[in-house]
C-alpha cells in the first residue's frame, strides 16, 4: 500500500512541476514578440523595456523558469497587464464561483447517470435501456457552448424560471449546472450502465443468487460495489475536466469565474493572467487526478495488493 | 449495418460532400445584406434565415461546414500519424526512448484536454491554421498511448519473432508486422477523434479564438446568435443543429465500428 501509495504521489509532484514550467514557458510560444501582442501599437520603448523585464523575457529561459518558480513559493504569480492587480488575488476571487459551478455540474451529472444507466443495465433492450443509450449518445454530441444557448431560450427566455446570466439572482446556478454536467452525465451513465452489466455476469453474482439472496441484496452489497470501481476512476477525472468545461460554460453563461477570467485575459491579451489562470486549472486538475488514484487504491484492494 | 449506422453514414457523407462542393451550391456567406438582418427562416434569399448582419445562414453554415471538415481532417491526420509512429516506436523499442516518450505523454495528458488547445490557441493568435496546431498538439496523445499498448501486445507474437529471426530491420518489422494489426483500433479511435476536433474547432471559434470574422465557423455563428436569442433564436439553432447533427453521426460510426472490429478501448 505505502510503495503504490508514495510512487502516485512522486509521480503528481512531477507532474505538477513539469505543469508548472510548460506554462512559465508558455510565453516563448507567442509568436514575434509578446511584448509587442501585449501593449500593442501605442507603446513606448520605455514600456516595452519595463515588461520585458517584469516577465523577464530579457533573460535566458532558465532564469526565467527560476523566477517564476521562485515567485510561485510566494504565491506571487505576477501582476495582471490591466489594472496591475496581482494575478494570485485574481484567481482568489474567482476560483470560489468556479468551485460552485463545478461541485454542482458534478452532482447534476452523478444524479443524472446513475439511475439512467442503472435502469439500463437492470433492464436490458427496454425502453429505459433505449433512453439511456440515446441520452448517451445525444449527451455527448451536444457541446455545451449550444445546450447552454438552448436551455437559455426554454427556460429562461421561454419559462422565464432561471436568470439568463450572471451568479446574483437567485437559481442562477440552475442552467450553468445543467449545461457541464450533461455531457458528463452521458459519459457516466453509458459507464455505469457497461460496468454493471459486466459485473452481472460474474460468477460471484450467479452465487449470491443461488445462495437465495434477493434481487436487491444482489445488487446493492454484491453488483454495485464491484461495477462502481471503475466508474469512481472516471467519475474523478471527468471532475477535474470539468473545470476546463467550465471555460466555455461560464463565457455562455457570465458566470464569473476563472474561465471567464481566462477568456476575458485572452481577448485583452493579459497573459500573465492566461497564465495564471491554465496553471490554477492544471494544477487543481493535477490534484483532482491524485486524489482519484487514491480513492481507487482504497476501494480496491486488488490494485494494492497487485500495485 | 443497422438503420441508424446507414443514416449516420449518410449524414457524414452529405457533411463531407456539401463541405467541399459548398462554394458552388451556396451563394457569397459573407455578403452583407442590411435590409435582411435577422430575417426569420423562409424570408426571400435566407430559406434558413440571415444573421445580424443579413448573411444567409444557409451559405453559412455551408462554409461553416467547410471549415471543420478542413480542421478535423487535418488535425486528426497530424496527430494520428504522430501519435502512432512515437506509441509505436516506444512500445516495440521499449526502454529509455519508452520511459521518455511516456513520460511527455503523461505531461500533457496533465492538463484537461480543451485547456491546453484554448492555452496554445492563446499564444499562438486567432485562425485556422492555429486551431490545427493546437488541437494536433492536444490530441497525438490518445494515439500514442494506445498505439504503444497495441505495440506491447505485438512484438511478442509469432510473426514478429520469425521475421526478426529472418533478419529483417526494425523499421520494416514495425511497419510490415506490427501496424497492420494494430490499425483497427486506431481508425476507431480516429472517427472518435474527427468527432471531437469537429467540437473543438466550434468550440474554439465560440470563445473567439479559432476562425476570424467575417469567415464563417458553426462555433462563432453560435456565439454571434446568442446576443440576439431573444429576438431571432434561429441564428443559434441552426448551426447547432449542424454541428449535433454531424457530431452525433461520426460519433454513431464510432461507435458501429468499434463493434464490427471488436476492439475494446478503454474508457478515459
Amino acid at each position: 500500500m505505502t510503495g503504490a501509495l508514495g510512487r502516485r504521489l512522486l509521480d503528481a509532484a512531477g507532474t505538477a512541476l513539469a505543469v508548472v514550467c510548460l506554462v512559465a514557458l508558455l510565453l516563448r510560444l507567442v509568436p514575434g514578440d509578446p511584448v509587442e501582442a501585449m501593449l500593442g501599437e501605442g507603446a513606448t520603448a520605455a514600456d516595452r523595456a519595463a515588461l520585458r523585464q517584469a516577465l523577464g523575457l530579457d533573460r535566458p529561459a532558465a532564469v526565467q523558469l527560476a523566477a517564476y518558480l521562485a515567485g510561485l513559493a510566494r504565491l506571487d504569480l505576477g501582476r495582471s497587464l490591466h489594472g496591475g492587480r496581482p494575478v494570485a488575488e485574481l484567481l482568489a476571487e474567482r476560483l470560489p464561483a468556479t468551485a460552485e459551478l463545478a461541485l454542482a455540474g458534478w452532482l447534476v451529472a452523478v444524479a443524472l447517470a446513475f439511475p439512467l444507466g442503472m435502469a439500463a443495465a437492470l433492464r436490458r433492450g427496454s425502453a429505459w435501456d433505449r433512453l439511456a443509450t440515446g441520452f448517451a449518445a445525444c449527451g455527448i454530441s451536444v457541446p455545451n457552448f449550444w445546450l447552454g444557448p438552448l436551455l437559455i431560450l426554454a427556460f429562461s427566455i421561454g419559462l422565464g424560471w432561471f436568470p439568463v446570466s450572471g451568479r446574483e439572482a437567485p437559481g442562477a446556478l440552475v442552467l450553468p449546472a445543467l449545461t457541464l454536467g450533461t455531457a458528463l452525465a452521458a459519459v457516466l451513465a453509458r459507464m455505469v450502465r457497461a460496468s454493471l452489466l459486466e459485473v452481472l455476469g460474474e460468477d460471484y453474482v450467479r452465487a449470491a443468487r443461488a445462495k437465495g439472496l434477493s434481487e436487491a441484496r444482489v445488487l446493492w452489497a454484491h453488483a454495485l460495489r464491484n461495477a462502481l470501481i471503475p466508474v469512481t476512476t472516471v467519475m474523478g477525472l471527468q471532475l477535474g475536466g470539468l473545470l476546463a468545461g467550465a471555460v466555455i460554460t461560464e463565457t455562455v453563461f457570465a458566470w464569473p469565474g476563472v474561465g471567464l477570467l481566462l477568456v476575458d485575459a485572452i481577448q485583452r491579451r493579459d497573459f500573465p493572467v492566461v497564465q495564471g489562470c491554465v496553471l490554477l486549472i492544471s494544477l487543481v486538475y493535477v490534484a483532482v487526478n491524485l486524489l482519484t488514484d487514491l480513492v481507487y487504491l482504497w476501494a480496491d484492494p486488488r490494485v494494492r495488493s497487485g500495485g | 449495418m443497422s438503420a441508424g449506422v446507414r443514416l449516420a453514414a449518410a449524414v457524414v457523407g452529405l457533411w463531407v460532400l456539401l463541405a467541399l462542393a459548398g462554394p458552388w451550391l451556396a451563394g457569397d456567406p459573407n455578403a452583407i445584406a442590411l435590409e435582411r438582418i435577422l430575417a426569420a427562416p423562409g424570408a426571400p434569399g435566407c430559406p434558413l434565415g440571415c444573421d445580424d448582419l443579413g448573411r444567409p445562414l444557409l451559405d453559412r453554415v455551408l462554409a461553416g461546414a467547410r471549415v471543420s471538415l478542413e480542421v478535423a481532417l487535418a488535425s486528426v491526420a497530424v496527430s494520428a500519424v504522430f501519435g502512432t509512429a512515437i506509441g509505436l516506436t516506444a512500445g516495440y523499442a521499449g526502454g529509455l526512448w519508452d520511459a521518455l516518450a511516456m513520460r511527455v505523454v503523461d505531461v500533457f495528458l496533465a492538463f484537461p484536454g480543451i485547456l491546453l488547445a484554448i492555452a496554445l490557441a492563446a499564444v499562438l493568435g486567432p485562425g485556422v491554421d492555429n486551431v490545427i496546431i493546437a488541437l494536433a498538439a492536444v490530441g497525438w496523445t490518445g494515439y500514442a498511448r494506445l498505439a504503444r499498448a497495441q505495440a506491447l501486445a505485438l512484438r511478442a507474437r509469432g510473426h514478429v519473432l520469425a521475421a526478426t529471426a529472418l533478419g529483417a530491420g526494425p523499421v520494416r518489422i514495425v511497419l510490415r508486422h506490427v501496424l497492420p494489426l494494430a490499425l483497427a483500433p486506431l481508425l476507431v479511435e480516429v472517427t472518435f477523434g474527427i468527432a471531437a476536433a469537429v467540437v473543438a474547432e466550434a468550440g474554439l471559434s465560440f470563445l473567439g479564438l479559432g476562425v476570424q470574422p467575417p469567415q464563417a465557423s458553426w462555433g462563432a455563428m453560435i456565439r454571434d446568435g446568442v446576443r440576439y436569442l431573444l429576438v431571432a433564436p434561429h441564428a443559434v439553432l441552426v448551426p447547432g443543429v449542424a454541428l449535433a447533427v454531424v457530431v452525433l453521426a461520426v460519433n454513431l460510426l464510432g461507435d458501429s465500428l468499434r463493434d464490427r472490429l471488436d476492439v475494446r478501448l478503454r474508457e478515459r
